[in-house]
């Protein structure tokens, strides 16, 4: 099933691990060495998975760069990698925002520098463990192990109210994931006690069983995402996290949560995911409306931004739900745009922040004038983060709600003053920022460095790649997301593809 | 040549006859040793030769008072780590309470010696000597530091409640002798089932006679009243023997009662032990949060931790059972661990016991904060940790006997947890230092903690090892 001479998912997931095991031995007052150290390492986790993006084969719904060994065999756990159109986009933007976070934090992390990259690191395994696994047990190993370097990342380097906003988010989706487990385990001794996805999706389960498997699911998956009730953690997360951390959990974390309900909740319970369909659009709807609404009344850039996450997540649950192949498509395509969008404006809010130590937007004014370069930067990710035709957002977006009209037309409708919501704070807060009159304290600021540039730069590219010919990702997605609608529309029938695809695993 | 044939098979109970002499020789021995780090040395030598020893060891002995299995091995194999292990980490600490006294170690062996006479009892008669050999040396032991009040009281306290505790117990076994005529604990199911006197009442009470005498030893709520004020004021080291050994010693008897003796009544026993187990864990998981004592909070999480290990009991079958025995071997070594960390804060002059003591660990001793890390997600069950495996199969085991929902209400629990130990990960690592706190170390202390790190790491990743041992362990029951 590899065409390549090592096994590849195994390498990403390790190399970073071992990188931080290297980093272990370094002496602690040797930190250029650490940073160089973490610098290579992410580049040569990037690189390595680049053969994922070349190598992947866009026809097939099956899982390619498959490994798969005994594990536990007591419990019948295997050690079962592989990637399809679903997940291979998040590894390959999971190693790159590693090296950009590595970038980032260059100047910013001043204590404790070792056990910093030693956590983003063992941070990058657990991200790609979670996005690559097969079976129930080394998935939920990965979901939960990726919570300690999280916890550390925002308690110790954190903001002031760090220690607050570190507990609440460990709780929060420590919570969601004990259900997931409870659930997790009632699926294993269903099934004939397996914890292989790809064989638990081949069986189909009594209605009631899918129903309140879906709703032990959507405790952990909602909370990641996360979803309108439960999205209180995530501004005080985001806000209190040094940047690195802000910018993993808006590019990667919390995008876990919507790859579950793709990976997990769609395709093992149809019926209940069908059936609740009107609910969880209610909710993206609110999500998204409210998300926005509050984005209008906050005088903190990060914070700001983090409720803008809400909004934005809410587009992609309600594409989900949307349950059609424009909306499922565009879900996953907003996924990795707000990844893009999202990780790219928490990273220019770092480089600011590492120069005046201020989030608040009134601290600021004028800035246009004083900081060209990085106005331009900031334009282009706030337009493509309103959904500018030509750049990322708008694509996705668009998907969406061409899928959600389907779905729902007021679901299609009431997401589309979410848009014009968004486009409204966004351009206010570019203006309050960048315009206006100039700010004293600002004169004088050092201007962007080249580390800087670099760490923006690739997201500038994708902005536009995906804004201009989606198709290179999307053509990704075809054929693994119209898989997963027909195991949707046959309800929980048998389906045959994936029947095969079980067959050929085994 | 008469007397010999006429003597017992006791190849199964080698390994005790062993330890006796053993452990009375190095008794002995230790008025000529001067350096007690030699006694320490002994004392493990000698828990290796019954180690060797158990090997060997199967069969019954004394028409079935006796019973050397899988199930009695397993937990003798816990009983010798925690032994182990607990040595290893008194050396330095005993010195420094200025206690060095070479019948602590000794002590600690007939404890041991006490718990493996209850794992392999086959009889209650059996049962209670060994169960007061345990707890007899543990008095002693809680009440080492002679000089301390709060150790005095800790023994005292002990003493009391246990000595109730054992009236309980012989009370319930004497209510069993009336009705069936024997305290052999096959004979007695045997009996039950043969005449049909299963759901007379007196079983039923001798059956919650019992539920309270094992559950005051494992610290079940509400029978937990005596652990918190115990182990606080216990030295250090014993209250890291205490919290294992024995309790695992009250689960092997739990277990070897209640599925031997009251097999055809595990219906009643387990409607007894459910609300049993959520109350443990409930109170031990909720009262932790509020401990600002080190000690007193990781005796609240000892309890809720015998709250997660009944669930394996009440799910009963093979696989409930195994992942019982599982987990408390898994338990062992990461609450040893905890203690390990804890002992070492205490230095000449400094008790370091509040949990106000950890702030900023992380930046003065780097490494002992990440290996208290290590214990506390371990104790809150978060993978890749031993503790994760353990309450998993726990788990898996309630689920597949149809306690979906006590599974539930574990878990949550488990959520629960999770904010008090990582409270401890928060003073660590994102607090500044107080004040400069010193650490006590030692080369076997570091090997204990070096031990019990690993066994946590790797029985974490790598877990298949020890889960088919509980399950072979279970299967000869």
């Amino acid at each position: 099933m590899n065409g390549l001479a090592y096994p590849i998912l195994s390498t990403l997931i390790f190399l970073p691990v071992l990188g931080a095991a290297v980093i272990l031995f370094i002496g602690r007052n040797q930190e250029r060495l650490t940073k160089w150290a973490a610098l290579a390492v992410s580049i040569a986790v990037f690189v390595l998975s680049i053969p994922l993006f070349t190598d992947f084969n866009r026809m097939t719904p099956l899982m390619q760069f498959t490994e798969s060994h005994a594990w536990i065999p007591s419990w019948n756990i295997t050690y079962f990698l592989g990637v399809d159109g679903i997940s291979v986009l998040f590894i390959l933007l999971s190693t790159l925002i590693t090296v950009l976070c590595v970038l980032i934090s260059w100047n910013s992390i001043k204590t404790k520098v070792k056990e910093f990259y030693i956590a983003v690191l063992v941070m990058e395994g657990a991200m790609i463990g979670v996005f690559s696994a097969l079976d129930f047990f080394l998935f939920y190993l990965f979901w939960e192990a990726m919570l300690i370097p999280m916890y550390l990342l925002i308690g110790v380097w954190g903001g002031p109210n760090r220690v607050y906003a570190a507990i609440k988010f460990f709780l929060y989706t420590l919570v969601g994931s004990v259900l997931m487990l409870v659930g997790i385990i009632v699926l294993y001794s269903y099934a004939g006690h397996t914890f292989n996805i790809l064989e638990l999706m081949t069986k189909t389960y009594p209605y009631r069983m899918q129903f309140w498997l879906f709703w032990a699911f959507f405790a952990a998956f909602a909370v990641k995402v996360p979803m309108f009730p439960v999205h209180t953690w995530l501004p005080d997360a985001h806000t209190e996290a040094p940047t690195a951390g802000s910018v993993i959990l808006a590019a990667v974390l919390i995008k876990m949560g919507a790859y579950g309900f793709l990976r997990f909740s769609l395709p093992l319970f149809p019926d209940a995911s069908k059936a609740m369909a009107v609910p969880m659009l209610t909710l993206s709807v609110i999500a998204i409306i409210y998300g926005a609404v509050v984005c209008l009344a906050q005088t903190d850039l990060k914070r700001l931004i983090a409720y803008s996450s809400v909004s934005h997540m809410g587009f992609v649950t309600l594409g989900i739900f949307a349950l059609n192949i424009q909306g499922l498509e565009g879900g996953i395509l907003q996924m990795i745009n707000h990844g893009v969008v999202t990780g790219a404006l928490f990273l220019s809010v770092g480089i600011i922040y590492d120069r005046t130590h201020s989030r608040q937007i009134s601290d600021y004014g004028g800035l246009a004038t004083v900081f060209p370069l990085y106005a331009a930067f900031f334009m282009v990710f706030t337009l493509a983060s309103i959904g500018l035709p030509g750049l990322n957002g708008f694509v996705g977006e668009f998907l969406i709600i061409l899928g959600g009209f389907t779905a729902s037309k007021w679901a299609g409708v009431l997401a589309a003053t979410g848009i014009i919501i968004g486009a409204a704070y966004m351009l206010w807060l570019y203006q309050r920022v960048f315009f206006l009159e100039t700010n004293q304290k600002l004169v004088g600021l050092q201007a962007m460095e080249l580390r800087e540039v670099i760490t923006l730069l690739p997201m500038i590219i994708l902005v536009f790649w995906i804004g201009i010919y989606p198709d290179t990702f999307l053509s990704f997605m075809h054929p693994s997301v119209q898989n997963l609608l027909e195991r949707l529309n046959t309800g929980g029938q048998e389906v045959t593809l994936a029947g095969k695809i079980a067959e050929i695993i085994k | 040549m008469k007397i010999l044939t006429e003597m017992p098979d006791v190849t199964a109970l080698m390994p005790e006859i062993v330890m006796t002499c053993l452990a009375l020789v190095l008794l002995m021995l230790d008025l000529f040793i001067r350096r007690k780090e030699i006694t320490a040395l002994l004392a493990i030598v000698i828990a290796a030769v019954v180690g060797f020893f158990l090997t060997g060891s199967s069969g019954t002995a004394f028409s079935g008072m006796f019973i050397s299995d899988g199930y009695s091995s397993f937990f003798k194999l816990i009983f010798l780590v925690s032994l182990v292990l607990s040595v290893l980490i008194s050396i330095r600490y005993i010195k420094i309470e200025s206690v060095n006294f070479g019948e602590y170690y000794s002590l600690m062996l007939f404890s041991t010696l006490g718990m493996m006479l209850m794992a392999s009892a086959g009889d209650i008669i059996v049962l209670y000597l060994g169960l007061e050999l345990m707890a007899l040396s543990l008095y002693v032991l809680a009440g080492f530091l002679r000089h301390d009040t709060k150790s005095n009281e800790a023994s005292l306290k002990y003493f009391l409640l246990g000595a109730f505790a054992s009236a309980f117990l012989l009370y319930g076994t004497s209510m069993i002798y009336g009705l069936t005529g024997t305290t052999n604990l096959k004979a007695i199911a045997h009996y039950l089932a043969a005449n049909g006197v299963a759901h007379n009442p007196a079983v039923m009470l001798s059956v919650i006679l019992f539920v309270v005498a094992f559950g005051f030893k494992i610290a079940a709520a509400p029978f937990h009243m005596w652990a918190p004020d115990v182990y606080e004021g216990a030295p250090t080291s014993v209250t890291a023997f205490m919290s294992v050994g024995p309790k695992a010693a009250g689960f092997a008897v739990f277990g070897r009662v209640f599925l031997t003796a009251f097999g055809g009544l595990q219906v009643d026993w387990a409607g007894i032990l459910i609300p049993l187990a959520i109350l443990t864990m409930a109170v031990g998981n909720i009262l932790a949060i509020s401990q600002t004592n080190i000690k007193r909070m990781l005796a609240y999480s000892s309890i809720a931790h015998a709250g997660y290990a009944l669930i394996g009991l009440i799910a009963g079958g093979g696989n409930g059972v195994a992942s019982m025995m599982n987990y408390l071997f898994i338990y062992a070594f990461m609450n040893i661990g905890a203690f390990g960390v804890v002992i070492m804060l205490r230095t000449e002059g400094f008790k370091g016991e509040e949990i106000t003591d950890y702030e900023g660990l992380a930046k003065s001793h780097p490494l002992a904060a990440a290996l208290m890390l290590v214990f506390m997600f371990s104790l809150t069950g978060i993978p890749p940790t031993a503790g994760f495996v353990g309450k998993f199969y726990l788990f898996m085991a309630a689920v597949a006997e149809g306690y979906t929902w006590l599974a539930l209400v574990a878990v949550i629990f488990s959520a629960i947890s999770a904010y008090f130990y990582l409270r401890i990960v928060m003073y660590m690592y994102m607090k500044e230092p107080k004040a400069e706190v010193a650490l006590s170390t030692s080369a076997p202390h570091g090997i204990a903690l070096a031990v019990a790190t690993c066994a946590v790491l790797l029985i974490g990743v790598l877990p298949s090892g020890i889960i088919e041992l509980a399950r072979a362990a279970v299967a000869g029951f």
